[in-house]
């Protein structure tokens, strides 16, 4: 089949120089060769079959794909994997420990803050990244916490309400 | 969707950067948060050959105070900034404007000096830091130099650097006591671009009359658009509500939008009007001392 794109040799080798990275993701070492153009959500779901972390719009926009790197989220389809060398990446598979459900899946699931699932992991690392930042929200900044992350099923009410408990069970295992 | 294949270098030096752009030319690009550019690659509206990571340099995400001025390193994130309780009390405007760009996500990764750099005709910074008379200092092979953010803004998506050059650091005069901004963005929805935006920077003498100010638009023209004689027009003059709505008239013929899927341009013109009066109430209150918080106005 014909090439759609002309790729742009090294050229000296006339191949497309692969990096190594080498990235923590969820507390382990993972060492890869990458293409530079990689993103950190291709690295995730394609190299490492982390495929928890969705692909929603790719563009940016819906917040799918939210992971922490170096514990801030982000949108993990608008980085590349090259950059995320010798970082530390936490995605959705992380958050359970022996088990055990992290106490925002607990109250995602306790407050039908989902139904069909597509944007859950993305909204449940933005609430990680609010609550370790905010541990007692109002409403107004759970709602601005998750402005980046698009849910087309539950109107966000659920979200709201499953986020602000998870935010009394946190506070009561810690 | 993949960016076309490119070559990635993480210089770890600044030095090292400004040689590298030197040599890849025009054909490289500057990655900073990459909050712009990743997108614009992954549609394939920019290919760059090369990409100069500069996230690996240290220092240049700093943010510090130095004589009268608050310099901001060019990787300072929105995020820091938004946060800061000294930027807040200090300059709060730029508190407006980091906290509505994008969503958290984004505020987590882009910069300002990225931001700047982009010279994106609906951006958030290049009205703000017009309106504050900021500073930049980019270094290329030939050494530093500084540009007023008026020189650096060319046109959409254009700035007066050269391909070998990076924006290193952004200057904000501190404010004079009696002084005070804000930051006004209308969006569609949550985390949109600005279909307009005003910024206004004032300071007053005995809390009425217009010492100095500063007035920069947003998204309605193919840079933002620095009100000069709005500005000329209020600067030096006791403020009163007349005189206000001329000004924001004024305000109105300098704007020059045009029309998009986020409106007509009468409509933004008309929209200027509104935001820049109401970021003027913002500001004076500010500048006489009131704690303003610009979502609720």
């Amino acid at each position: 089949m014909e090439r759609r794109w002309k790729p742009f040799m090294s050229e000296e080798k006339q191949v497309i120089l692969k990096k190594k990275v080498v990235i923590k993701i969820n507390g382990k070492d993972c060492e890869r060769e990458v293409e530079p153009r990689m993103l950190l959500v291709d690295f995730l779901r394609d190299e490492l079959g982390l495929t928890g972390t969705h692909i929603g719009c790719d563009t940016s926009n819906c917040g799918a794909c939210t992971v922490l790197l170096d514990g801030r989220s982000i949108k993990s389809c608008t980085f590349l994997a090259v950059a995320a060398d010798g970082r530390q990446v936490k995605t959705v598979e992380g958050l359970a420990e022996d088990g055990k459900l992290h106490p925002i899946q607990e109250a995602f699931w306790e407050h039908h803050g989902l139904q069909c699932g597509y944007c859950t992991s993305g909204m449940l690392m933005s609430a990680l990244h609010l609550l370790s930042h905010n541990p007692s929200p109002t409403d107004y900044q759970v709602r601005r916490g998750i402005a980046g992350n698009l849910c087309r099923c539950t109107g966000y009410q659920f979200i709201v309400d499953s986020v602000k408990d998870a935010a009394k069970r946190m506070k009561a295992t810690r | 969707m993949y960016p076309r294949p490119f070559e990635y270098f993480s210089p770890q030096t600044l030095d090292e950067a400004v040689a590298l752009l030197s040599q890849l030319g025009e054909a490289a690009k500057v990655l900073a948060g990459g909050q712009s550019l990743i997108p614009l690659m992954k549609l394939r509206m920019s290919s760059p050959r090369y990409l100069v990571d500069i996230n690996r340099i240290g220092g240049l995400s700093r943010v510090a105070q130095r004589n009268g001025a608050m310099i901001f390193g060019t990787l300072a994130r929105h995020v820091e900034i938004e946060d800061s309780i000294a930027i807040k009390s200090k300059l709060p405007i730029m508190h407006d404007t980091a906290s509505v760009i994008g969503d958290t996500q984004v505020r987590n990764l882009g910069t300002i000096g990225g931001a700047l750099a982009h010279a994106d005709p609906a951006g958030d910074w290049p009205p703000t830091l017009l309106a504050l008379n900021a500073k930049v200092k980019c270094c290329g092979p030939k050494g530093e130099r500084t540009l007023s953010t008026d020189e650096l803004l060319v046109d959409a998506y254009s700035t007066n650097l050269s391909a070998s050059e990076v924006l290193t650091e952004i200057s904000v005069p501190l404010p004079w006591a009696g002084s005070g901004g804000a930051y006004l963005k209308f969006e569609r929805k949550a985390g949109d671009f600005a279909v307009a935006s005003v910024a206004v920077q004032i300071a007053l003498d005995n809390g009425e009359t217009c010492r100095d100010i500063g007035v920069g638009l947003g998204a309605v023209g193919l840079t933002a658009i620095r009100a000069r004689k709005a500005e000329s027009l209020l600067r030096g003059k006791k403020l009163s509500k007349a005189l206000i709505q001329d000004a924001a008239k004024q305000i109105s013929a300098e704007a020059d939008p045009f029309s998009d899927i986020r409106g007509t341009a009468d409509y933004k013109r008309h929209l200027v009007t509104v935001l820049f009066e109401r970021a003027m109430n913002v500001a004076m209150r500010r500048a006489h001392g009131e704690e303003v918080e610009t979502v609720h106005v």
